[in-house]
């Protein structure tokens, strides 16, 4: 654990920024440990690496981390990104993103990205509620649980992100959770060296709010629902289906090639430029 | 530049291609857009020519992800421009906040149509006038250039990139349906004549670098992403290093930055165009398309003999009020002409507190005011 904080704390802005915002027990920490740590290990130098985030409670990271950071408007950081990619092409540009933000008010950014296939790393926290407003419903919150604004519980479906993403196009998908966190930074190296689209949903917990609202207990308890819930994909056919129920699939979902947008777009100057 | 351009240089084009080719011209190499009449041939034309010079062209969601994405492009960078019209402008305000806030240079094109809602998309106006100064949340110092001709098309769009280089802030060209549809013949000038300013890049070791220095000029050096300087860039009121603050005397300090780097430089933002008013008892004040019709009605009151002059304000933001105030004092009369239900007239009536006569003259039924309509509104009303 020393060694692991070790690597992290190079790349933190912590003379200027810390304390943090989470609360104490969030994912959200774990996973930028995760992600520090597949950086990292892939060797990609700070000046190189874009992290872009929309509005959220972990859309706060970039501010923590010592990169490029562009911290933008709630629901757009995929807008943004694809500008600052197809810009410049040779910068590695990572969107940190959650749930409220991506596919709430982002929905539709999040589609388009997925369909256009630019060469941008999403990492979508995923803890079922709108944490930084205080725990509203939000478009993943699972049928007839509680927020502050589902107070009688939620009539809607929440959406299933890494259905939807491959549904629009997505060529990489994957799910890790936070108690899984070695898993984690290796699926994050994968989709970071995926050349395309790629998101990495991961499941994280609210315990502040959503654990609180909905008896689920404190974080160490919704570790454990994780760690209780999540199957790796590896393992999901030799399940038997009434097994899978209630519990979900993690490890890369779904791995497909197809041609990235900004490679595609220099084609496009070829051709144009070959006109003249 | 494509060859035709540079060969022929006297041209019969359209007011929005003299737009994107103004744009190019100003070195910009990333347009992101979403179509919408009337301002649609930009996006066309930008996409077959931005290639050419090795820039890039993308067609977004909509227009949020088109200026979010042209502001991505502009901190990674690349002169960066979007255009639109009404709506779509509507849906742009979120992030002209942002780009302002977070001092991104970026150009907005809006060619104005017939409002509000989905209105008179291949008909004329120019009732987004407001919107463009007020139309984000907060307080905002808004920069709106505005072209009469086809010619001024060009040119403005090099000037909207200038402004926006070199005081880190968003642009707005607001042309309208009339100026953007309009094929008039132009000499555009040789590429090596026209005046380019880029942002100011810094000079100092990263480690000392502030993306957001409060200095005397109100200006900061911008450096791009990848270029060895690690910055934040957030939308949340900052320090000047980037970093989230909700201390108020920075808070202020940051706004108090933001609101001078505009009025501190009115002198060398505001233009304005005159005829005839030296000795002018009665003003025509337009801009844009009426300030066409405005001259020729002027001229036509020369000749019946009445003391009447045209003041066309070639920036609508800022509003020159110095310039105004002082002007108003010689005149008896202020036409306010304008293809809305009246809105640069509030801004014309808040400078003269009293001093003269203010009269508006409005159309917004889709078609232009005429030269006739404010000859006799001159004559009515002297």
């Amino acid at each position: 654990m020393a060694l692991l904080s070790k690597v992290t704390h190079q790349y933190l802005r912590t003379k200027k920024q810390f304390p943090n915002v989470w609360c104490a027990g969030c994912g959200i920490g774990t996973i930028m440990g995760a992600i520090i740590r597949a950086i990292d290990n892939l060797k990609l130098p700070q000046d190189d690496v874009v992290m872009v985030s929309g509005i959220g409670c972990s859309s706060r990271m970039p501010v923590y981390v010592d990169f490029n950071t562009l911290h933008t408007t709630h629901g757009r950081p995929l807008a943004f990104a694809t500008g600052v990619k197809l810009a410049q092409p040779s910068l590695k540009v990572l969107v940190i993103t959650g749930d409220g933000d991506a596919l709430g008010i982002g929905g539709n950014h999040f589609i388009h990205a997925c369909r256009r296939n630019i060469d941008l790393t999403t990492i979508l926290v995923n803890n079922s509620t709108y944490g930084m407003t205080g725990g509203q419903v939000a478009p993943t919150t699972p049928f007839m649980k509680i927020g502050t604004t589902a107070p009688y519980g939620n009539r809607e479906r929440g959406f299933d992100i890494a259905k939807l993403a491959i549904a629009a196009g997505a060529p990489f998908v994957a799910r890790g959770t936070v108690y899984h966190m070695v898993q984690l930074r290796k699926l994050i190296e994968e989709a970071i060296l995926k050349k395309g689209f790629s998101l990495v949903e991961v499941i994280s917990h609210c315990h502040t709010l959503y654990g609180r609202l909905n008896k689920e207990g404190g974080a160490i308890e919704m570790l454990k629902w994780q760690k209780e819930h999540a199957i790796p994909i590896s393992a999901a056919g030799k399940v038997p289906p009434e097994k899978l129920r209630g519990k979900f699939l993690i490890g890369v979902l779904w791995d497909i090639d197809f041609p990235e947008y900004c490679e595609e777009y220099d084609k496009v100057i070829a051709d144009a430029q070959g006109k003249i | 530049m494509t060859k035709a351009t540079t060969q022929r240089k006297e041209r019969l084009i359209l007011g929005n291609r003299a737009c994107a080719e103004g744009a190019i011209a100003a070195g910009c190499r990333f347009f992101a857009g979403y179509p919408i009449t009337p301002s649609t041939e930009i996006a066309e034309v930008l996409a077959r020519e931005l290639p050419k010079v090795g820039g890039k062209f993308i067609q977004m969601e909509d227009e949020i992800a088109s200026l979010a994405a042209v502001i991505g492009a502009s901190v990674a960078g690349v002169k960066s421009m979007t255009a639109t019209s009404g709506p779509g402008f509507s849906l742009m305000q979120e992030h002209i906040g942002y780009a302002y806030m977070a001092e991104v240079p970026c150009v907005i094109v809006d060619v104005q149509r017939g409002g509000p809602s989905t209105g008179l998309p291949t008909k004329v106006a120019q009732a987004d006038t407001m919107q463009a100064r007020w139309g984000t949340h907060g307080d905002y110092q808004a920069i709106a250039l505005a072209p009469s001709t086809v010619a001024e098309c060009f040119h403005f769009t090099i000037r909207a990139f200038n402004l926006s280089e070199k005081y880190r802030t968003p642009v707005i060209v607001l042309t309208d349906e009339v100026v953007g549809h309009m094929r008039e013949k132009v000499e555009l000038p040789d590429p090596e004549k026209i005046r380019i300013i880029n942002r100011m890049k810094p000079t100092v070791h990263p480690g000392w670098y502030q993306h957001f220095e409060v200095n005397p000029h109100f200006v900061s050096p911008m450096a791009s992403f990848g270029e060895g300087y690690r910055y934040n860039i957030t939308g949340l009121t900052h320090n000047p290093d980037g970093f989230p603050t909700a201390r108020p005397v920075a808070i202020k300090e940051k706004l108090d930055k933001l609101k001078n780097k505009i009025t501190h430089n009115v002198n060398d933002i505001v233009e304005i165009r005159e005829e005839f008013m030296e000795d002018a008892h009665i003003a025509v004040f337009a801009y844009g398309i009426v300030a066409r019709a405005a001259r020729q009605a002027v001229r036509m009151a020369r000749e019946k003999r009445i003391k009447a002059g045209l003041i066309q304000p070639l920036t609508v933001w800022p509003f020159p009020d110095v310039y105004m105030e002082h002007m108003l004092e010689q005149l008896d009369l202020v036409i306010v002409a304008e293809l809305n239900q009246g809105q640069l007239i509030r801004e014309v009536m808040r400078v003269n507190r009293g001093k003269t006569r203010v009269r508006g003259l409005n159309r917004y039924d889709s078609e232009l005011i005429t030269p006739d309509q404010i000859f006799r509104k001159i004559r009515e009303e002297k």
